[in-house]
């Protein structure tokens, strides 16, 4: 089995955001970038899963639509242990535009299952596994917090309003995964980083596909008023504000 | 024209986020002088959804066919899109949880229609459609501009409130066109949560991280939970080293909940733990160092130790509620 585990390259989750040019695009200066957490979660999962013989899965290749600026974040994805990488040329637009360029690419090339995080970190968007989907017009599984092979097939565990669900299939379609699918990401280890080296990152041009929509302008959120400090002898008094003030109780 | 509301259907019941959806969509409606309708997949009775009239709902198409009552992410779009075609559609409104995740980016494609997620207020222009969204985990707000005709928007849960507007629901059955016996899926086995309440639901949540110092102290935080009617959540090393499930981590990268209150207990308040809770309408932290930084996002502080806390402060709830 191919898995195509799709990569957004986000700044890291400590970063202070600051917008640029009138707050009307992202600041990048200064910006450590990294491989979105949930893709990250994704990528663990989809090598331990080559890595264990017991799975059908013989094959792992990552994907980020961006320019070249990414490719650090791809040769770090090869360094945890993805076979191949592959960028598609172009600095994304939007979340449909995205998912245009990645299902082209999927429609040439058969994977069996194409995984993405369940959100980007920077425009928190959870749409480019459900859009790719469509543009294939396969199935797609969201919420994924587990995968299983058993005979060949897949049992994949999904969170639903009312619990959990296992679906059986056998792969063409698109997971949606979120944390549980791996636990903790995997740290690249030395032989990992040197042997990235060596594996194939192929750079392909990208299709004229547009976008639907358009970030126009930013801004920060208000500060927040000052925190009230209760006395941690005055418990009456801070459900007095909870129910009086806050109305929250 | 028309706006329409997708409805989650929990099991057969409706619940309070639906009615923030319906309050929204309607709200919309009115301000683009068209109806707001609704609609439900899965078996409910009239009588439940005749409820969401009274928040300006004014015609209900059901799909109450049982292979309806499991989500399928490619099969609910088509029937969806089904639903805008007929009734004349120009935006949909998802709820901004599971199922709007999963149904609301592929009807984006199949509607050749701009979608922004996690919209938290109505739009700031109608035309052009511009919109704000949280974006960067929390860190900030953008105004996104739909460029097609057709739009899609979903509503962060716990962002608008609810509005009443009594309206006449009329109730139809809408009958889709489409097949329900797509074998490449199958569901073969399903666990239903039992006890407690939902983090994802709660009104109130109360949260311990790494200063609860292990597993076997949390016998005092589930008991303030239990007096005010929270669910429980912890942080992710929690989490992670297994003191709590994983499903009660929030944060970044674990669930995002805006629960009316969040008591966070022995949480440092990390930038990647706020991103899971600031939406919070109040967030209460106890932590013994006076310097934490869930100190700048909490609205009331307690300085001092959980253990010592946290019994104080259910005796308190218990005696304000006359217990
Ligand atoms: C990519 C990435 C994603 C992440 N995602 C998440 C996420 O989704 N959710 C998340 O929570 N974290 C996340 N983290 C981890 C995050 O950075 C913090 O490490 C974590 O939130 C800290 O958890 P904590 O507050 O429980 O523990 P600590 O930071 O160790 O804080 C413990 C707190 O307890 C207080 N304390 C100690 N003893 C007592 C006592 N007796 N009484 C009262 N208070 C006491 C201490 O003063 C301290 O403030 C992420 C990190 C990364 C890098």
């Amino acid at each position: 089995m191919k898995l195509l585990v799709c990569i957004s390259n986000v700044p890291d989750t400590t970063t202070k955001v600051r917008f640029a040019d009138n707050q009307t695009r992202f600041d990048a200066t200064g910006v450590q970038w990294i491989i979105n957490p949930w893709d990250e979660l994704a990528l663990t999962r989809a090598v331990d899963l080559k890595e264990d013989s017991n799975n059908p899965v013989s094959e792992v290749v990552v994907i980020n639509v961006g320019s070249v600026e990414t490719e650090p974040t791809l040769r770090k994805c090869l360094a945890i242990g993805a076979d191949k990488a592959i960028r598609i040329d172009t600095v994304p637009k939007d979340a449909f535009q995205t998912a245009k360029q990645i299902a082209s690419l999927a429609q040439k090339n058969a994977f069996d299952f194409i995984i993405c995080g369940i959100e980007s970190g920077d425009y928190n968007s959870s749409s480019v596994g459900g859009m790719i989907a469509e543009f294939l017009d396969t199935v797609s599984v969201s919420s994924v917090s587990d995968i299983q092979f058993q005979e060949g097939k897949a049992i994949v565990e999904r969170d639903v309003a009312a619990g959990k669900e296992y679906i059986q299939m056998e792969g063409n379609a698109v997971l949606i995964v979120q944390k549980g699918f791996a636990k903790e990401p995997k740290i690249p280890n030395m032989r990992g980083i040197m042997m990235a080296r060596q594996k194939p990152l192929e750079v392909i041009p990208a299709n004229d596909a547009n976008a639907l929509t358009e970030y126009i302008g930013f801004q920060l959120p208000e500060p927040k008023a000052k925190v009230k400090m209760v006395n941690a002898d005055q418990m009456t008094e801070l459900v007095n504000f909870l129910s009086k003030e806050a109305k929250v109780l | 024209m028309s706006v329409l509301v997708y409805i989650q259907n929990f099991g057969s019941k409706l619940k309070k986020q639906n009615f923030e959806v319906a309050s929204y969509g309607s709200k919309l409606a009115e301000s683009m002088q068209c109806p707001a309708i609704a609609v439900v997949m899965g078996t409910m009775e009239d009588s439940e959804l005749e409820k969401l009239g009274n928040y300006g709902i004014s015609k209900t198409l059901k799909v109450t066919d049982e292979g309806f009552n499991t989500l399928i992410n490619k099969l609910f779009t088509q029937v969806v899109q089904q639903v805008v075609v007929q009734e004349k559609v120009t935006t949909v409104i998802f709820p901004d949880n599971n199922e709007g995740k999963a149904i609301a980016p592929r009807l984006s494609v199949k509607l050749n229609a701009g979608f922004v997620s996690g919209v938290v207020s109505m739009p700031v222009t109608l035309e052009p459609f511009i919109i704000s969204k949280r974006v960067f985990s929390g860190k900030a707000l953008a105004q996104v501009q739909i460029n097609s005709p057709l739009k899609i928007i979903s509503l962060a849960i716990n962002s608008f409130g609810l509005h009443e507007a009594k309206t006449v629901n009329q109730i139809v059955s809408f009958e889709p066109k489409v097949s329900v016996d797509d074998q490449s899926t199958k569901i073969v086995d399903r666990k239903i949560h039992s006890e407690g309440i939902s983090l994802l639901d709660a009104d109130r949540v109360v949260s311990g991280g790494r200063g609860m110092k292990g597993p076997e102290n949390w016998k005092p935080l589930e008991e303030l939970a239990k007096v005010i009617g929270a669910a429980t959540a912890c942080s992710r090393p929690v989490s992670d080293a297994g003191w709590r499930s994983h499903e009660e981590h929030v944060g970044q990268t674990g669930k995002i909940i805006a629960p009316n209150l969040y008591i966070a207990v022995g949480i440092s308040g990390a930038t990647q733990h706020v991103a899971g809770i600031s939406r919070s309408k109040c967030i209460v932290a106890i932590n013994n160092d006076p310097d934490a930084p869930i100190f700048e996002v909490a609205d009331y502080g307690v300085i001092g130790d959980a253990a010592q806390i946290l019994p104080k402060l259910t005796e308190a709830v218990k005696a304000f509620k006359g217990e």
